[in-house]
């Protein structure tokens, strides 16, 4: 081999070496590449994150459910009734048979994972005979009273759980907490002004545990976003906007009428209490919330819902002002409670702290919009002036473009306002700041985030649980007399304006609704039509 | 297989290009804690999309989200590096068929998310696909890439 060829083996051997390995730099510039996108990204979601600082989990308040079984009555076991007493552990086996007929494998399967409350349904009063037969075939020890007032003065009955008509809620609840029993009443807390003030004194007076039935104060997002609100993520939030739409007849409350029902299965009179003297009517008996004399309509049987889910995030308590407006323009079908309805509260003293300057923001608005006839999906709404956060069973946080908090984020590029700064779900168990716009349409979605791991816990069955909690262990109960009193308080007041065609009025000092010489607001909460000439309903 | 001076170059380009394309995929979902195409499988469309949501299951997405990442990175290897480039480009071929038809691009069957550009019948992925195709049948590893070592023409002759 001379050196001609030496040189010339190298260059070939160079050459191979060159062409064989063209792909490596390639490889490390990718590499590098995926490195500084993922750490850019990763940055800028902890950057936000740290600037949240949101807690998504609360501490578990230990609730230890051992020793002697609690003693439970109910009162009105009707459809929301045998709902509560299954989360307490006692399904009907016709209940299990339907379901088995349905196939419906996941409700027998999350019936059966349920927790031991360790309670025992030892009574039932109901006024129909087939909902009392009901309580009694889910559980051998259950006695049927056939007036309350014996089932809560029962020396066998230890707590109530009262899911009546809205009518009997105040009266049943009182007898019990007077009797000394523990009460769990269904929304809203009463049906009448003078009522609530009535029931109020019974449960500070009694030592007994009082819960009202807004078991959304169990669910995990309305916890998450209490810590939203008490780290100002949001800024002042100036307007709160929550909707009811549906567009069904059980939405609007035209319930099955059973075929059992006549004046010997129902004790009438009994049912009717303080309600108006009317003969036997099974459609007030089976549809009784569409009628003021029983029910509440929108404001007491659905807004109640949306003002306590906002009311346990915010805590902003009574409005000084209340409007409503609506009417009946979907089901004119006898009723007389609106299918349509908006009511408009006003706290203008109400904030939830600023980022600007003293002084500049304080007040707040809260809107409630409802129809019976459209069932579109409208977000609940909290707008701030630094983010705005959706509110359901998860949240979005999106940070407002003229944020003051964020603006240097913003400025940065670090928050995008047109993507969720936060985004959070119960399910997945997972926290997360959303920063791409793909991740945005599967969050929005809602296929991101699956229920996985856990199983899924019936919020009612919750409530009922730090109920019984509190009974047994003297821990807090989260919708308590005062929780109750507002809600209640505040419907009364969205329903009287409705019916009189003007904005009502609080006086936080003496607690009182305030009324024109000689009017009585009670009476006119009752009544069946409006005040308004030239409205109907 | 011979190939012209502008053949080569653009076959060699295509490879890297796609090479590219499917290693900086893989890389992005092994690097980004908490990746998942459980959204994109639970999402699909069209006549597959049982099939699609069977492996976006709870039970399945964890062997799917690991395949997913290392079948991308595999293939993006084999054609950087131009070495079992046919093999490559089959799996490659086979991923790009199940992107297509999870969230097929066909009338009236809405799009996965937001795209940058419009689409009937052929997309994309589709294009990939069978530019994926090529570089099975044009292979250039042997000319420029690892295969270099391996092919008996082009070894250095010693005198």
């Amino acid at each position: 081999m001379d050196k001609h060829h030496a040189a010339q083996g190298a260059s070939k051997g160079r050459r191979k070496a060159l062409k064989g390995l063209i792909g490596l730099p390639f490889i490390g510039g990718i590499a590098a590449g995926a490195y500084a996108e993922v750490r850019k990204k990763q940055q800028e979601k902890d950057q936000i994150l740290r600037e949240l600082n949101i807690e998504a989990e609360r501490p578990d308040i230990a609730s230890d459910m051992s020793g002697d079984p609690v003693r439970i009555g109910i009162v009105g076991n009707g459809g929301r009734g045998q709902h509560l007493v299954r989360v307490l552990g006692f399904a009907t086996p016709a209940w299990v048979q339907a379901m088995q007929e349905q196939g419906n494998t996941g409700a027998l399967e999350a019936y059966q994972s349920q927790e031991n409350l360790n309670v025992k349904l030892t009574g039932v009063c109901d006024v129909f005979e087939v909902n009392a037969e009901l309580a009694q075939s889910a559980s051998p020890d259950c006695k049927r009273y056939r007036h309350y007032e014996e089932l809560v003065n029962s020396p066998d009955i230890d707590a109530v759980v009262i899911a009546t008509p809205d009518h009997w809620h105040a009266p049943v609840a009182i007898a019990a907490l007077q009797a000394g029993k523990h009460v769990y009443v269904e929304k809203p807390m009463t049906h009448k002004i003078a009522e609530t003030y009535a029931l109020r004194e019974a449960a500070r007076s009694s030592k007994a545990v009082f819960q009202v039935g807004h078991q959304h104060r169990q669910t995990q997002s309305f916890i998450t976003a209490q810590d939203i609100i008490r780290k100002r993520i949001l800024g002042h939030v100036s307007l709160v906007q929550a909707n009811t739409n549906r567009n069904s007849d059980n939405g609007a409350w035209q319930y099955h009428i059973h075929e059992k029902a006549s004046p010997q299965t129902i004790d009438w009179d009994l049912f009717l209490g303080n309600a108006p003297r009317i003969p036997f009517n099974k459609e007030h008996f089976f549809r009784w919330r569409k009628w003021w004399a029983y029910g509440s309509g929108l404001s007491g049987d659905l807004m109640t819902h949306d003002y306590d889910r906002v009311n346990c995030i915010l805590d902003m308590g009574m409005p000084r002002f209340v409007t409503a407006s609506g009417g009946i323009y979907t089901h004119r079908d006898g009723r007389d409670v609106p299918d349509v309805f908006q009511a408009v509260m006003e706290y203008p003293d109400f904030t939830t702290g600023s980022s600007r300057e003293a002084g500049l923001e304080k007040g707040m608005t809260f809107v409630y919009s409802a129809t019976l006839g459209n069932q579109h999906w409208r977000e609940t709404l909290l707008m701030g002036h630094d983010g705005t956060l959706e509110l359901g069973n998860q949240l979005r946080v999106h940070a407002d473009p003229n944020s003051t908090r964020y603006q240097h984020l913003i400025e940065s590029g670090v928050m995008d306002p047109s993507v969720p700064i936060y985004a959070y779900d119960p399910a997945s168990g997972n926290a997360d700041g959303v920063t791409s716009a793909t991740s945005k349409y599967f969050a929005q979605k809602g296929l991101l985030w699956t229920y996985r791991g856990g199983k899924r816990v019936d919020s009612a069955m919750l409530h009922l649980r730090e109920w019984l909690g509190a009974i047994r262990n003297g821990t807090p109960v989260s919708c308590g007399i005062d929780e109750g009193f507002e809600e209640a308080m505040s419907a009364h007041m969205a329903g009287l304006s409705w019916k009189l065609g003007r904005r009502m009025e609080w006086d936080a000092a003496t607690e009182q609704m305030i009324a024109q010489p000689g009017e009585d607001l009670d009476a006119v909460l009752l009544s069946p039509g409006r005040a308004i000439a030239g409205m109907m309903g | 297989m011979t190939y012209s001076k502008p053949q080569l170059f653009f076959l060699t380009a295509l490879r890297l290009f796609a090479g590219w394309h499917f290693l900086f995929e893989g890389f992005i979902k092994f690097l980004t804690p908490g990746w998942t195409a459980q959204g994109y499988l639970l999402s699909a469309q069209g006549p597959f999309a049982p099939f699609f949501q069977w492996l976006g299951s709870d039970a399945l997405i964890g062997i799917s989200d690991t395949l997913t990442a290392v079948a991308l990175s595999a293939v993006g290897l084999t054609l950087i590096l131009g070495i079992w480039e046919k093999a490559g480009a089959f799996i490659g071929i086979a991923m790009l068929a199940f992107f297509y038809l999870a969230h097929p691009s066909w009338p009236g069957i809405p799009a996965a998310g937001p795209s940058e550009g419009n689409y009937f019948i052929v997309n994309k992925n589709l294009v990939e696909l069978a530019a994926l195709g090529v570089l099975a049948w044009f292979p250039t590893g042997h000319l420029l890439g690892l295969g270099v070592f391996f092919n008996p023409q082009n070894q250095v002759q010693h005198g």
